[in-house]
């Protein structure tokens, strides 16, 4: 090696230093994870989707389109591209049960299954870091009481105990909870919350008597100043990881609550009613089938893969 | 061990409880008044307030707790209101099919799993790894119910008339003769819990035709099986298939590994009996846990499949508000999946020493 060889190389190393912040550093790590990129990469053309559906979908999610000439119900996707006679109107993923073009609806489910699974796990994870904090930071009874309800949480199927919850609170006269979907999406989130009330209990057992939180209680800071600004940072990543995974979850099982018909409802394009609707129809018209299939299959993915990646960037034992 | 065991069971006592309760509570929550769906058109006034007293419901809540609670400690699970028959009698019909799809679910996903996962890992990096974990990916992220479909498609429709054409639904073809225990074991009537247990067995229909060399619904059995089982076991085929990998990789990388390589060990000996076996432990926990996976799953498959077992039941009954019936099925599965964690962790601290003393 020569010096003029070594002279760049070491000026990029100045500069990453220079560069470098805890931030930056984590967002690095993350990127050189192959499945975080996949992950990232699927997720931005979903969003991308779900904010121009509009613009993307040639018809409205709900719009009937009988007066379009050439339109049958039921028909499979034609493409003209694909040799698909230019006669006949263009339908990339054919046309489902009550004459409605399959891909707006693809397209226009992108918005409900996204917004479906951060609001439900959001949810979850508030609720749950919060049980999670207070039974870890005051423990005793406490801590034993709840996370003995935590315990009972997961004792079920999680889709079993989902089924359970969204018919109970069908009685309950709540005006949000009026919208099957939003029943459905309630039912999910509670059952995902013992999840994160575990993550959340052992970081602040971990972190509780480390020696910066003893400084901070000998200042005098509150028992909630303590575990805001001191233990839940600390405790962010492992949220963040389950919490990304957890979105997966969320958006299969409240698509499942739709397939079973319990969830969302017509004329909503959510992909799991879409498929649940025309389940009778699926040796006739598998395409009905197949195209919500895949989007849904490819959200989960994405965030699989991101949070598998994020994990394994976080975790320091997996550098080898 | 002894101890382990002891403070493992006292710790599963509340949650039972819990269980219990929370079933009991939402049980009662459900919609709609279960004398009307019961009855229908003939639901009088006068005829509800006899139904009411007959089932206990014009009692106050707690009152019925208890009571709940002493039909259980006696075995019983309550009459489904709209079959007018015992739960317990309903179980007896639909449980025995449920076991049997989780079992061979279970089965296809720890063979293939634990196959691909112990392949991926002993050729890290190459072609073969990518592409099984890409499966593994997959897998997890593909819809029970999606998946279902798809396979219904594809083996009923798509590859009909060639000898890969698989029946998507049902337990048996129509027409095929399948024989109760009793009868095919000429064991004549049998009455009380031997009957129920020789019933119990004959409704897992490939298994009581095994025993009882019945050929033909054995293999028709197994053919109406395999897409429902492997629909249901991908999910957790792939988990176990990314444990696996990750297992084998951990446990290649310790110290008697390279000990075993350094007194000779042929290679094939050290990955298979010197990994393998160890890198098998967690892999255990895995099987046990996705348990609870299988058991969600089985609503959606048997309800796609058209299998008369718990889960379609348990979704039948939620929109009939049949709520016994609901109640026990709910309590029966999640007793059931306390019972079969306890027994993983028990096995586990069996097989690892380390674990009873924490």
């Amino acid at each position: 090696m020569t010096a003029t060889e070594l002279t760049p190389s070491l000026r990029q190393q100045e500069a990453a230093a220079a560069a470098s912040s805890p931030l930056k550093d984590t967002l690095r790590s993350i990127l050189r994870q192959r499945s975080a990129v996949i992950g990232l990469a699927i997720l931005a053309v979903l969003l991308l989707t779900a904010v121009f559906a509009d613009l993307i979908a040639p018809y409205g999610p709900a719009e009937t389109l009988f007066n379009v000439e050439g339109a049958q119900r039921l028909s499979a996707p034609c493409i003209h591209a694909l040799g698909c006679p230019e006669t006949q109107p263009q339908f990339l993923m054919g046309l489902d049960q009550n004459n409605r073009d399959l891909f707006s609806r693809v397209v226009h489910g992108s918005r409900v299954s996204l917004q479906v699974g951060v609001v439900t796990v959001s949810f979850a994870i508030v609720v749950g870091t919060l049980i999670g904090a207070v039974a870890g930071y005051v423990g005793g009874w406490t801590d034993n009481v709840l996370m003995r309800m935590m315990d009972v949480l997961l004792a079920f199927p999680a889709l079993v105990l989902a089924i359970f919850l969204v018919t109970a609170f069908d009685t309950l006269e709540v005006p949000f909870l009026e919208n099957p979907l939003f029943r459905a999406m309630l039912a999910i989130g509670i059952v995902a919350i013992p999840v994160y009330a575990r993550v959340m209990r052992s970081s602040v057992l971990s972190i509780r008597e480390r020696d910066f939180v003893t400084a901070s209680r000998a200042m005098g800071e509150s028992g909630a100043g303590i575990l805001l600004r001191r233990i839940l940072p600390n405790a962010l990543t492992p949220l963040v990881v389950q919490g990304t995974l957890g979105i997966a979850t969320a958006i299969l099982e409240v698509a499942a609550l739709s397939f079973l018909g319990i969830g969302a409802q017509e004329p909503t394009p959510e992909w799991g009613s879409m498929i649940g609707a025309v389940r009778n129809q699926v040796f006739s018209a598998p395409h009905l089938i197949l195209f919500p299939g895949g989007a849904l299959a490819l959200s989960v993915l994405a965030f699989n893969l991101l949070g598998d990646g994020i994990r394994d960037a976080m975790d320091p034992r997996l550098n080898r | 061990m002894l101890q382990f065991l002891f403070r493992r069971l006292l710790l599963a006592v509340p949650v039972l409880f819990g269980i219990i309760f929370l079933v009991f509570a939402l049980a009662r929550l459900l919609p709609g008044d279960p004398c009307i769906a019961a009855l229908g058109e003939r639901a009088t006034e006068a005829i509800c307030a006899a139904f009411n007293e007959r089932y206990g419901l014009n009692e106050p809540i707690p009152v019925q707790f208890l009571a709940y609670l002493g039909q259980l400690a006696s075995g019983d699970l309550g009459n489904s209101i709209r079959q007018g028959r015992p739960v317990a009698e309903i179980l007896l019909e639909r449980l025995p099919v449920t076991l049997e799809l989780t079992f061979f679910a279970l089965l296809f996903a720890t063979i293939v799993g634990v196959t691909l996962g112990r392949l991926s890992a002993m050729r890290r990096n190459s072609p073969l790894d990518v592409f099984t974990m890409f499966i593994a990916n997959l897998g997890v992220s593909i819809p029970v119910f999606v998946l279902g479909l798809l396979f219904a498609y594809v083996f009923a429709v798509g590859l009909r008339g060639t000898p890969f054409a698989l029946p998507p639904s049902g337990l048996l073809s129509a027409g095929v003769p399948h024989q109760h225990l009793a009868l095919a074991w000429g064991l004549g009537e049998v009455e009380g819990f031997a009957g129920s247990a020789l019933t119990f067995l004959s409704n897992m229909t490939i298994l009581s035709s095994l025993i009882s060399a019945q050929w033909e619904p054995f293999i028709d059995g197994i053919r109406h099986i395999i897409l429902p089982a492997v629909a249901l076991g991908t999910i957790p085929m792939a988990i176990i298939a990314r444990m696996t990998r990750s297992s084998m990789l951990d446990v290649l990388g310790l110290d008697y590994i390279r000990t075993a390589r350094a007194k000779g060990a042929p290679e094939r000996v050290v990955r298979s009996r010197h990994a393998f076996r160890n890198a098998l432990l967690p892999v255990v926990t895995v099987v046990g846990l996705s348990l609870g996976a299988l058991l969600s799953g089985a609503v959606l498959t048997e309800s796609i499949f058209l299998l008369p077992g718990v889960g379609r039941t348990l979704f039948e009954a939620i929109t009939g508000r049949d709520y016994i019936v609901v109640q026990a099925l709910t309590l029966v599965t999640a007793v059931g999946y306390v019972v079969i964690n306890l027994i993983v962790d028990i096995s586990y601290a069996y097989l690892d020493p380390r674990i009873r003393l924490r």
